[in-house]
């Protein structure tokens, strides 16, 4: 908690380093489009399909285009994306900064007349947070391309029908509350990694026991923030 | 031997939970000289040089810089104190994501905001210093020999030509010859900067070669604390016992019986 003041105070005081924000930025979110990209577009796809066995029942087929698109923006993207992130991210974040604390190269930053809270937490916490939203809407758009694939090409609907079903009962509270999400979930990632590979103690193993916790604590921490978030969004 | 100690130690302790590693270390060091302090592995040599750092922070006590007051300084006022220092890590503690130059220039480029060529022309000039040529500036740390690792830490030590430089364990880990190396280099560096050093060591050889003034620790407290010619008749059993290298003595290492 502390931790996370101290934190977030260094993010918003002088000096920056841009450079390795910038760095952080490439690393956290364009690496980790891959990933994302896969996870949405299968999701999508998946969504699509077990829609249509469930609601052709009730002759409601059209209701499909709609169900994939609520899903992936509210809750999907963002949630597994946050998860895939913080096995990704967090993991090695947390290996980073714990190997740099057990062979005391922050105890050298000290000497060297660096914050390390600037220089290693700092730059990570603000690409986390800035990132991932980014990735979410490249998800977004992904996972309901997923689920256009297999509508159209598969259960053969009409493409026109289903991009106006999409459209039409999107809402932009639905994204915003997705990509509120993304920055609560992208910075508790890079929250938990560093605060975990701070306080690692103890070699290697330490170090691994760090990006263990790290990975544990920010996905369960994400799926209790989302639960938190969306009732914030839509009670009522 | 009126003037102000350039470090000033007093009553200093320091317990991790139940364990207590300094207990009251008492210490001067005056500006110029090279103290080594010696001791057992585990007897909380690094523990102390953390402490004066401000990396650790001490329980009680007081530590005087130039007589100022340094325990509980925060923030800027301890990044302006730390620019005093210039600090070689026992395991070397190079940054593993920068070049060999980036390593020796990181102190003048961050701490002291020096425009980048500036700086790499005075890294090369330290990695000379210390026998490196340009060629390894462009490898990364982990290309290294231990003991060229142990060079360029020392030449980054050197490089904001600080004030005070502390030194763990600077030959530990080496071949007799290269530890021999590094101590020429350091009783150099020193010599050219005309820093006031602190070593802490438990090799008798490099001690005997860097220290003017040597002291010793044993269980939290400095228990001997004299000229280097004088430690071979220091009067003091555990002294003894430690620079003779015996395992019987005052000094019990643990060791379960069966
Ligand atoms: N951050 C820490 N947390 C807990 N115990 C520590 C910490 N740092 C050092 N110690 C303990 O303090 C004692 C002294 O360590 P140290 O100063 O590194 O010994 P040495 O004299 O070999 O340099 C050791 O027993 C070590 O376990
Ligand atoms: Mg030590």
């Amino acid at each position: 908690m502390l931790f996370a003041l101290t934190a977030v105070m260094h993010c918003v005081l002088p000096p920056f380093y841009f450079r390795l924000i910038g760095r952080q930025m490439l690393d956290i979110g364009y690496y980790s489009l891959p990933v994302v990209g896969m996870t949405t577009l299968f999701s999508g796809m998946v969504l699509a399909l077990q829609s249509y066995s469930g609601f052709a029942r009730f002759s409601a087929e059209s209701a499909i285009a709609t169900v994939v698109v609520l899903s992936m923006t509210r809750e999907l993207a963002p949630v597994l994306a946050g998860l895939m992130v913080a096995g990704r991210v967090g993991a090695a974040i947390a290996a980073e900064i714990g190997t740099m604390r057990v062979t005391e190269q922050i105890d050298a930053l000290t000497t060297l007349s660096t914050n390390p809270f600037k220089y290693l937490v700092v730059p990570r916490i603000l690409a986390g947070t800035l990132m991932l939203p980014l990735l979410v809407l490249t998800g977004d758009i992904i996972g309901v391309f997923g689920g256009y694939i297999v509508a159209v090409y598969q259960l053969g609907f009409n493409p026109g029908t289903y991009i106006k079903n999409t459209a039409e009962y999107l809402e932009f509270i639905d994204v915003v509350s997705g990509l509120v999400k993304a920055a609560v979930f992208g910075f508790l990632i890079s929250l938990m990694g560093c605060y975990h590979g701070y306080q690692s103690r103890g070699g290697a193993q330490g170090v691994g026991a760090a990006t263990t916790n790290a990975v544990v604590s920010a996905s369960i921490l994400i799926l209790i923030f989302n639960y938190v978030i969306t009732g914030l969004f839509f009670e009522r | 031997m009126s003037q102000t100690p350039k470090i000033r130690v007093r009553g200093l302790k320091k317990s991790f939970g139940p364990k207590t590693v300094l207990n009251g270390v008492d210490l001067d060091i005056e500006s110029g000289e090279s103290l080594v302090v010696i001791g057992g592995s585990g007897s909380g040599k690094s523990v102390l040089l953390k402490c004066i750092l401000g990396i650790i922070q001490a329980d009680a006590g007081s530590i005087q810089i130039d007589g100022e007051e340094t325990l509980g300084l925060r923030g800027r006022e301890r990044e302006r104190v730390m620019r005093k220092f210039g600090m070689l890590f026992q395991g070397g503690a190079l940054f593993d994501s920068l070049k060999v130059w980036e390593n020796v220039a990181f102190g003048l480029i961050q701490g002291r905001g020096t425009a980048k060529d500036e700086a790499r022309r005075i890294a090369l000039e330290k990695l000379a210093q210390v026998g490196l040529g340009e060629a390894v500036s462009t490898l990364s740390p982990a290309e290294l020999s231990g003991g060229m690792q142990k060079r360029v830490a020392l030449a980054r030590a050197i490089a904001t030509e600080p004030e005070i430089i502390f030194f763990d364990e600077p030959t530990t880990g080496l071949d007799p010859i290269m530890a021999d190396v590094i101590n020429d280099l350091i009783v150099a560096c020193v010599k050219e900067l005309g820093a006031t050093a602190l070593t802490i060591t438990h090799d008798m050889a490099s001690a005997r070669k860097i220290a003017n003034k040597v002291a010793m620790i044993y269980e939290g407290r400095i228990i001997w604390h004299g000229p280097v010619e004088r430690i071979d008749a220091s009067g003091n059993d555990h002294v003894d016992q430690f620079i003779h290298g015996r395992a019987d003595g005052p000094i019990q290492m643990q060791v379960t019986r069966p």
